[in-house]
Formats: structure tokens, C-alpha cells, sequence
């Protein structure tokens, strides 16, 4: 406690002393006789540690969060490319897992700090360069995530009917880039490469009944495609086997759970599972059980019955990777999928799938591709490591570029839950604050921050949304959801969004 | 949840601004403080029904400040539990909660750093802890929801619990929580953060 108490008695020096140097400042007059409440941010410090953050994931914000509750000082001005906030939190998180999006709320909470602004609608890179944040700011963190998809790398994956994961995902959350996809539904069997959480999401939202659809924040026109569409069976296809499946238990149990679908799996990917079942770590462990318990047992008599009403079918495919995707004979769109058949060398995670040289042909309509999501870089001045697709870093700080950090999928690659993402930014964080208490990172000289950037943005056009802003995109989408019994009804172009920001 | 929103943001301005502004009345910034407490005031009493709802025991917001200095604010000694957070950083910190307390917002209550990102909707595992062994067998079975989110847990246990799956009653006095050191490096000082 005692380290505690001195820092707070520094900090209240650096505060008066500030407010003497600030004192001639129209702005900080204003704010000081107003008070917090009608005031929002007032620039406490000039000589305050200046950090932007580029992206409002979850990454960028738990990176913010931390570094203002670490140091009473630090001020940290959060960038987003889109008008909106939140990242995959609003665009990747499914529509019918509402209690994973309650993170917002702490979000918000940070957003609305006194020493936390958010500017969306800046394009970092095309904006502004990070060689400019730097000028501007002590430290750059950069958590802009992974918005590029991994390719099959197969012939065929350009014909139509074949969307990456990435951009369905996009379709049915309202990412803008995505508005356009409207992916065709109008065929029976749907394949999904990859078996993920994220592939697990397409596939429960291609085979939920629409009644519970219709309650989620999911688009309009993506429910109306889902509400029309013919797809009835969806296998999911892994190149490794059972044992190796990406998925987490939350969301194999919710395809087990999922009204009017039965599972349709091949008994014998699992001859192998049973005996090493006992060796497993207990989240492996209780992920297989579940698995070999829905594909071999026989179930009582109540389910039994609700599989035989249902209407859907899904199911894994396992050992098989994408040869080639096959056309039509118009060559215009898709007809199927071969894939090839796969043995394992080695055991347990580490294990690898080796092709056996057969192959199999599946017919389908539709293709999905969820074999991972990629991160791409933003400016050549940031060191890269194009292999990993990640920044090359130790412990968030980026190799070789003083001043410069980098938090979640961007610092580690694509994968994990938000525990991971928190943990991983509250790192970069730690990383950060360490520097700056170290003197590793000069916070001395003073910066301007926001106030130059600004400036730089409206010489080039921009004008960047407010978080107060953005709470009013908020409420709009939220009343439009509320005449249709969903929970928000989620602009759908950067035009509207910005229409109702400014207006 | 949305209440439990509420407490957590009313709670967290309160806090947020007693330590910020620095209690000088020669520095201009006192006024600040002035109206900041004030603004503060006034938003606990508006959610102030929200937080019956939440816990009967939270009562009023002088509750509050007073068990954020540490000292109780338990009207009936029989209702108290003893409750230790054991911080990624090692240091013991006692707490005095009442039978019904949950394990998640009495961490908040109490400024220790025990993320809660789904708000007790079993969609996360932020607020995993370790239970010591004496306690561990007197916590009802987890239900299987809140084992699938365990499953995702960094750093999982035997003794792996999800705070906000823990509601205090009198045969857990003594419990120790443990917050796992999923992370890496910790203050030198030991200093802990308080939540904004």
C-alpha cells in the first residue's frame, strides 16, 4: 500500500501544477467550472503519457482499460476505421450469443473515461500513417486484429456459391464490406471447411429454426435469405480427426442442442477415440465424451423422438481436406467439393494429417471456407512477420520499433475466446506501463496527442465519430429493433451511420 | 444484468473520481471534485432500486464507500462471512461479505481485479478463481454450463470455480479465493490497480 500512497501524491503535484500551466486555455476553464458532468473529457494534462490505441476491438479496449487503471496519468485515444465501435464483438460474436456481447457494457464504461476518447471513422494507414501517431503519441498500440481469411489455396475457390467464413460471418453480423455478399441458399447440402467455433457459428446459424433467429440482433435481409433458404444439411469437414477438433464444448453442445436438427455422423472416425479418451485433459476430455456420446450412442426414447421429427441434419466429417472445388458444368457455380481422405501420423494435438491419395466427391451448393482468419498488415514501417501473419513482438512490444506495441490477434495469432484476448491485452498493457515507469519509453517531452492528429484529419476531410456520436447510432439501431422484437436492428452502410451520427 | 451494469458504472465513478481528482482546496480541481461527487451522488440514487434487486444488502451508497475502506457493512454478525482474494500478485486480502454475496461483485465491490466481461451469464470464464480444498467440496456441483466455460479457462484446475457462480453462505467462512496468474509480470511494488 505504502507504493500506492505515493504515487497518488505525485500524481496530485503533476495535477495542480498542470492546471496552473493549462490555466489560460479557454477549454479547460470551461470544463473546470462545469464540472465532470456537463463537461465529459477535459484534457487534465498536457505533459500526461499519450497512448492511441488503433482498433476498438475488444483487444483495443482491454488494452485501455488497463492502461488507465494502471497509471492515473496515461491518456488514451482509441482509433476505429468504421463509424462504430467494438470490433468482432459486434461483427464476429453470433447473433444468439447475446450474453457474450454484455462485454460492451465494461467497454463503454472505458470509453466514457475521463482519459479515454474514441474516434471512429479514421482509417488508420490511409488517414493518418502510424508514422504520424508516433509523432503525436509516447506509444502506438496497435490491436487492429485479423481481417484477412486464410485460403483453401484450391482450384475452384473463386466460383461462386464458395464464401469464406469470414465474410458470411460479415453477411449475417452487418459488416458493411460485407452488405453486398447475399450468398445463395438455394441448395440442400452445405459444406463447411474447418470446424472451429467460428465454422460451429455458420453452421448453427444455416440450420436455427428462424423463430429464434428473428430474436437476435442479425440482420434483416440476412434473416429474410435464412428464412428462404433450402439448406438442410451441413456437414463440417476437419482435416485432422475427433480428438483434434478446434471447437470449444459451448458450441459442439448448442449443435447437439439445436431444436429441429438431428446429428448425422460416421461412426467409424471415432474407432480410435475411445482408448485415448482416459489420457485426455479434462476440457479434451469432456469435448470428445460429448461428441462420441451424440455420434454412438443410442439415445432414450424423448430424443430419439425429436430426432426423428427433425428436419435438419448436421454433422462432422473428419480426416478429409479441399482437393479442388468442382463446377457446374456452365463452369459458373459450385456443385460440389472433392475432398481428400487423410490418415494421422502421431497422436493427440500434435498429431498431423497425411493424405492417402484417395479422394471423395461431395456434392454441395454452397461452400463455406472457416479454416482461419489472417492478419494483414497496415503501413511499411511496421515490422511484419507475413509467415505467422502476426507482429513479430515480446511480450507486445514490437521487435525493433521503439514506441510501438501490439495486443490481441494482431500479437498472437487468430485464435482463442475473450479470456484469451483480455489476458493477451492486459499484457501488451502491463508491457506498456512497465516502459513508461522504467523510462524504457520517454514520456518527458510533452506530445499532442489527439490535438494534432485532429487537426491533420480535418486538413485531409475527415471527420472523425465521437463515442457520443456513436450512443446515438446506438439508440436509433436499438429503437429500429425494438418494433421488430429484436434486441437492435444494426445500420448496414457507413453512409447511414455516419447520417445519424451527425445528425 | 442490466442492473448489475448499473451498480458496477455507478460504483465505478464513484471510485474512479475520489481518486483522480486530488483533494488540494487550494487546487482549482477541488471544485471539480465537488460537482463530481455530486454527479456521483445523484446517479447511485438512480440506480439505487436496481441494486435492491441485486443484493437486499447493499442498502445505501455510504455502504458502500465504507466497505471499500475495508471496514464492514454487516448489521448482523451472524450473517457475516470471511472471505480471502489471493491477487495475481500474491497479497492476501481479507474481506468481510454477508451470507447471499456474490463472489464476482464482491471482488468489484472491493476493487479486486476479477474481470466479469459476460456479467454472470455463464458466456465467459473471466472470473475464474481457485477454491481452497476446505471450501471447494461445500460449493453445490457446478452446473454443466458453467463446467463448458471452465473449459475455456486459462490455467485450469482441480479446484477451478467461476466466481460469479459462488453466492456466500455460512459454511464457506474462510474461503480463499485465488486469482489465477494467467498473466506474466506483476508490479514491483504491489501495487494494485483499483478498477475505473
Amino acid at each position: 500500500m505504502e507504493g500506492t500512497n505515493k504515487f497518488i501524491l505525485n500524481h496530485e503535484h503533476r495535477h495542480c501544477g498542470t492546471l496552473i500551466v493549462n490555466a489560460g486555455f479557454p477549454r479547460t476553464v470551461v470544463a473546470v467550472t462545469q464540472g465532470i458532468g456537463a463537461c465529459g473529457k477535459a484534457s487534465l494534462s498536457s505533459c500526461s503519457p499519450k497512448v492511441c490505441i488503433v482498433g476498438s476491438g475488444p483487444a483495443g479496449f482491454y488494452t485501455a482499460q488497463h492502461l488507465i487503471k494502471a497509471r492515473q496519468d496515461v491518456e488514451v485515444d482509441i482509433y476505429e476505421r468504421l463509424p462504430v465501435p467494438f470490433g468482432l464483438v459486434r461483427f464476429g460474436v453470433a447473433p444468439d450469443h447475446p450474453e457474450v456481447k454484455n462485454v460492451i457494457n465494461t467497454f463503454t464504461q472505458t470509453a466514457k473515461h475521463s482519459r479515454c476518447s474514441f474516434y471512429g471513422n479514421v482509417n488508420v494507414g490511409k488517414n493518418v500513417s502510424i508514422t504520424e501517431l508516433q509523432q503525436a503519441y509516447h506509444a502506438v498500440v496497435l490491436s487492429y486484429g485479423a481481417e484477412g481469411n486464410r485460403s483453401m489455396g484450391v482450384p475452384g475457390e473463386d466460383l461462386a456459391g464458395v464464401y469464406s467464413a469470414k465474410d458470411f460471418v460479415g453477411w449475417y453480423n452487418g459488416l458493411p464490406s460485407c452488405r453486398e455478399l447475399s450468398p445463395d441458399l438455394s441448395c440442400e447440402t452445405a459444406v463447411i471447411l474447418g470446424q472451429g467455433n467460428v465454422a460451429l457459428d455458420v453452421a448453427r446459424i444455416l440450420l436455427s429454426p428462424i423463430d429464434i433467429l428473428k430474436k437476435t440482433d442479425i440482420t434483416q435481409p440476412a434473416l429474410e435469405a435464412l428464412a428462404e433458404s433450402q439448406v438442410r444439411r451441413v456437414l463440417i469437414v476437419g482435416r485432422r480427426g475427433p480428438i483434434q477438433i478446434a471447437c470449444t464444448i459451448k458450441e459442439l453442445r448448442e449443435m447437439v442442442n439445436l431444436p429441429d436438427t438431428r446429428p448425422d455422423m460416421v461412426a467409424a472416425d471415432f474407432d480410435a477415440v475411445k482408448e485415448a479418451l482416459k489420457d485426455l485433459p479434462r476440457p479434451r476430455k469432456r469435448l470428445t465424451e460429448l461428441m462420441l456420446k451424440t455420434a454412438l450412442e443410442v439415445p432414450g426414447e424423448k430424443e430419439q423422438e425429436r430426432r426423428s421429427k427433425a428436419s435438419r441434419t448436421w454433422g462432422f466429417r473428419f480426416f478429409r481436406s479441399p482437393v479442388e472445388v468442382l463446377a457446374e458444368p456452365s463452369h459458373s457455380r459450385i456443385a460440389g467439393i472433392r475432398l481428400a481422405i487423410n490418415k494421422l501420423e502421431g497422436s493427440g494435438e500434435g498429431a498431423h494429417a497425411v493424405l492417402t491419395g484417395e479422394v471423395e466427391d461431395v456434392s454441395c451448393g454452397l461452400v463455406v471456407s472457416s479454416i482461419g482468419y489472417k492478419s494483414l498488415p497496415i503501413d511499411p514501417s511496421v515490422p511484419f512477420d507475413s509467415r505467422k501473419a502476426i507482429i513479430p513482438n515480446t511480450m507486445g512490444r514490437v521487435k525493433q520499433a521503439a514506441g510501438l506495441y501490439c495486443s490481441g490477434w494482431l500479437k498472437t495469432g487468430p485464435t482463442g475466446v475473450i479470456a484469451t484476448t483480455m489476458n493477451n491485452s492486459f499484457d501488451t498493457a502491463r508491457s506498456l506501463v512497465e516502459d513508461m515507469d522504467s523510462g524504457t519509453l520517454d514520456v518527458s517531452a510533452a506530445k499532442p496527442g489527439s490535438q494534432s492528429i485532429s487537426a491533420l484529419l480535418e486538413k485531409r476531410g475527415v471527420k472523425p465519430v465521437t463515442f457520443s456520436d456513436w450512443e446515438k447510432i446506438d439508440n436509433v439501431e436499438m429503437k429500429k429493433g425494438e418494433s421488430s422484437g429484436k434486441p437492435r436492428e444494426k445500420l448496414l452502410t457507413v453512409e447511414e451511420m455516419l447520417h445519424v451520427a451527425w445528425t | 444484468m442490466a442492473a448489475s451494469a448499473a451498480v458496477r458504472s455507478s460504483m465505478g465513478l464513484t471510485l474512479r473520481l475520489s481518486r483522480v481528482i486530488p483533494d488540494c482546496s487550494t487546487c482549482p480541481l477541488f471544485r471539480l471534485k465537488c460537482n463530481a461527487k455530486n454527479a456521483a451522488n445523484l446517479q447511485r440514487k438512480g440506480s439505487f432500486d436496481s441494486f435492491r434487486t441485486i443484493n437486499r444488502h447493499l442498502q445505501t451508497s455510504i455502504g458502500l464507500y465504507h466497505s471499500e475502506e475495508g471496514s464492514s457493512n454487516a448489521e448482523d454478525p451472524e450473517d457475516v462471512v470471511n472471505v480471502v482474494y489471493i491477487d495475481r500478485s500474491g497479497q492476501r486480502i481479507p474481506v468481510k461479505a454477508k451470507v447471499g454475496d456474490n463472489v464476482l461483485y464482491l471482488a468489484h465491490k472491493h476493487g479486486i481485479d476479477l474481470e466479469g466481461a459476460c456479467e454472470a451469464s455463464l458466456a465467459c470464464s473471466t472470473c475464474h478463481v481457485y477454491v481452497s480444498a476446505a471450501h471447494f467440496d461445500k460449493l453445490p456441483e457446478p452446473e454443466e454450463r458453467e463446467d463448458d466455460m471452465l473449459d475455456m479457462a486459462p490455467m485450469l484446475q482441480e479446484n477451478s470455480r467461476l466466481g460469479c457462480q459462488i453466492i456466500l453462505t455460512p459454511e464457506l467462512d474462510g474461503i480463499e479465493l485465488t486469482l489465477p496468474k494467467v498473466t506474466r509480470n506483476f508490479y514491483v511494488d504491489g501495487h494494485v490497480p483499483k478498477p475505473h
